[in-house]
């Protein structure tokens, strides 16, 4: 970060003296040792116990290499523990929840920056009101309202109460309330009705805004623990997230490192993929949270 | 978007409510009750066992959770080599989901085959009970959950610090102010806005910690780790008490609601002067 604001802190003059360069090169090498430890330390630990005869991991629990590498483990997790099928899941839930928040929050905000009808900032400020009530205190109300919907164990219970997210809406309005004003009104006067605008003038403008929302919530979905564990209390229909805790009791337990180790990929690899957009958009939402 | 908060949003929070002066168990109808849910909830022991047991978590978790962050955003925004590496390291427990996470630490915490231990023992220390002991459960937790948190601050964090005025350290310099005194003079106040509200939202976050206590200890040794969210759990899905677990949604929802506005108002005193 420093290359894009000129300076920081220490200014170059300083950085030639040697009792701040020498401090400055060690709290470096420090840094890089603790972060690789504790940021990719416990990633390889687990592609290492997944990897293990689960005796490694009794005996010889420091280990750095397994004493034999055993891929057999990720293929008894995939199918004796179904690793794969509370994947899919987990993927169904993700992928429903992703598109009924973008959705719900394009369409909202959409009504709510460009077509304005009466009582809009009414509906405004009850959106914004529900960000100040912590979603966990409305849990055991929202559990039984998902239950006389009769919607319990089905995937709608997860994809429906992910739309209600306040916040996707909030930073989705300031986006389109930035867009000029006089494009929607030159594509109404050429006859345009508010679906055509919705798709063809606000819609492509919106990518940056539509990845940022995306990517957070699919990251989101993917951590959620407590709502889909109430929810969904059918164990077939259970994400990987809520099905590991169970599995790690009764199964071997380098099976079930090889599922964490499964669960664990998905998010990293896309985090790798588009760091980028995920520190911006971390940087903005949290900024404005 | 209107059905959608209607149904999902509006309703819980207004059933919560209703919910809260009714005794309700899903089989009979439910009955009014006015008070009853929330007298036995404070006539509950375990309540204030768990009232306890969360504050000692929040308090914790500023003290280890709160300062680093600031710390490392502050180093790493003044090297100038891996910046965008030590973007990804500090990130990456983040992105592991919470639930992996903790049943990892749950390895590294084993008293015989864990980590902590082994590592400690070669030093001659230990072996310490950790998650298995009244005493070094809850710190246990706090050390997790900051380790599983701190990466997403540090970003806002530095972020906040490219907004930083070049110029402002500039003339600190010429007036011959040393590093660290630019640190606490320029650097500190100009993040000020930021701190303060990760600062709170790091107090709201932590008052409603449930996955670490369930998967880690699940409230235990001796109910020394039960927080207030893992006590709405058991209310409702274990003893099918909903009433009371909806009072004590309330009653939570209305003391961080409290806690927000005493502290709003005590920082725009302090952040005006």
């Amino acid at each position: 970060m420093s290359d894009d604001r000129g300076r920081g802190i220490v200014s170059d003059i300083d950085r030639r003296r040697p009792w701040v360069r020498r401090p400055l090169r060690l709290i470096q090498g420090i840094l890089l040792l603790a972060t690789l430890l504790v940021g990719l330390g416990p990633i390889l630990w687990t592609a290492k116990g997944a990897l293990s005869p689960t005796q490694d991991l009794l005996r010889d629990p420091l280990r750095l290499w397994p004493s034999s590498v055993e891929w057999g483990n990720l293929s008894t997790a995939w199918t004796d523990l179904r690793v794969g099928h509370y994947l899919l899941n987990t993927v169904v839930l993700v992928g429903g929840s992703w598109f009924v928040q973008l959705f719900v929050a394009a369409a909202g905000a959409f009504a709510l920056s460009v077509l304005r009808p009466r009582f809009g900032r009414l509906v405004y400020g009850a959106v914004l009101a529900t960000l100040f009530v912590p979603g966990s205190v409305s849990l055991v109300a929202l559990y039984l309202t998902v239950l006389d919907l009769s919607l319990v164990n089905s995937p709608w219970a997860v994809w429906l109460p992910a739309g209600a997210h306040a916040f996707n809406v909030l930073i989705m309005k300031q986006f389109f309330d930035a867009l000029p004003r006089e494009l929607y009104q030159a594509a109404q006067v050429d006859g345009a009705g508010p679906i055509r605008l919705f798709w063809q003038i606000v819609m492509p403008m919106s990518r940056p805004i539509l990845a940022v929302v995306s990517l957070l919530a699919v990251m989101e979905g993917w951590k959620d623990f407590l709502w889909p564990m109430v929810a969904i209390s059918d164990a077939d229909a259970q994400p990987l997230a809520v099905a590991l805790p169970r599995l790690a009791e009764t199964a071997e337990q380098n099976t079930v490192i090889a599922g964490m180790l499964v669960a664990i990929i998905p998010p990293l690899v896309l985090f790798l993929v588009f760091q980028r957009h995920i520190v911006r958009g971390i940087s903005f939402t949290g900024l404005k949270g | 978007m209107v059905l959608v908060f209607g149904c999902f949003a509006w309703w819980p929070i207004l059933r919560s409510l209703v919910l809260s002066v009714q005794y309700t168990n899903l089989v009979d109808p439910p009955t009014w009750v006015g008070l009853d849910n929330f007298s036995n909830l404070l006539a509950d022991p375990l309540l204030w066992t768990t009232v306890r047991n969360t504050v000692w978590f929040v308090l914790l978790a500023l003290v280890f959770g709160f300062p680093l962050p600031i710390l490392l955003s502050v180093v790493m925004s003044e090297l100038r080599r891996f910046s965008g590496l030590f973007r990804v390291l500090v990130y990456l427990p983040v992105a592991i989901p919470p639930v992996v996470a903790v049943l990892m630490w749950k390895w590294f915490y084993d008293p015989d085959f864990g980590m902590f231990n082994q590592v400690l023992g070669v030093f001659g220390l230990g072996p310490f009970p950790w998650l298995q002991d009244t005493a070094t459960a809850m710190p246990s937790l706090v050390l997790e959950a900051t380790w599983a948190a701190s990466g997403s601050t540090v970003l806002i964090y530095l972020a906040a610090l490219t907004s930083v005025p070049g110029e402002l350290y500039e003339a600190a310099e010429i007036d011959g102010a040393s590093i660290w005194r630019r640190v606490w003079h320029v650097t500190l106040p100009q993040l000020r806005g930021v701190l303060l509200i990760m600062l709170l939202l790091q107090i709201i976050g932590t008052f409603r910690v449930f996955t670490e206590p369930f998967v880690l200890t699940d409230g235990g040794p001796e109910d020394s780790t039960v927080t207030i969210l893992l006590l709405i759990y058991r209310y409702a899905f274990i003893n099918g008490d909903y009433g009371t677990a909806a009072a004590l949604g309330v009653l939570l929802a209305l003391a961080l609601g409290v806690i927000s506005a005493v502290y709003l108002r005590l920082t725009r005193k302090w952040s005006r002067t």
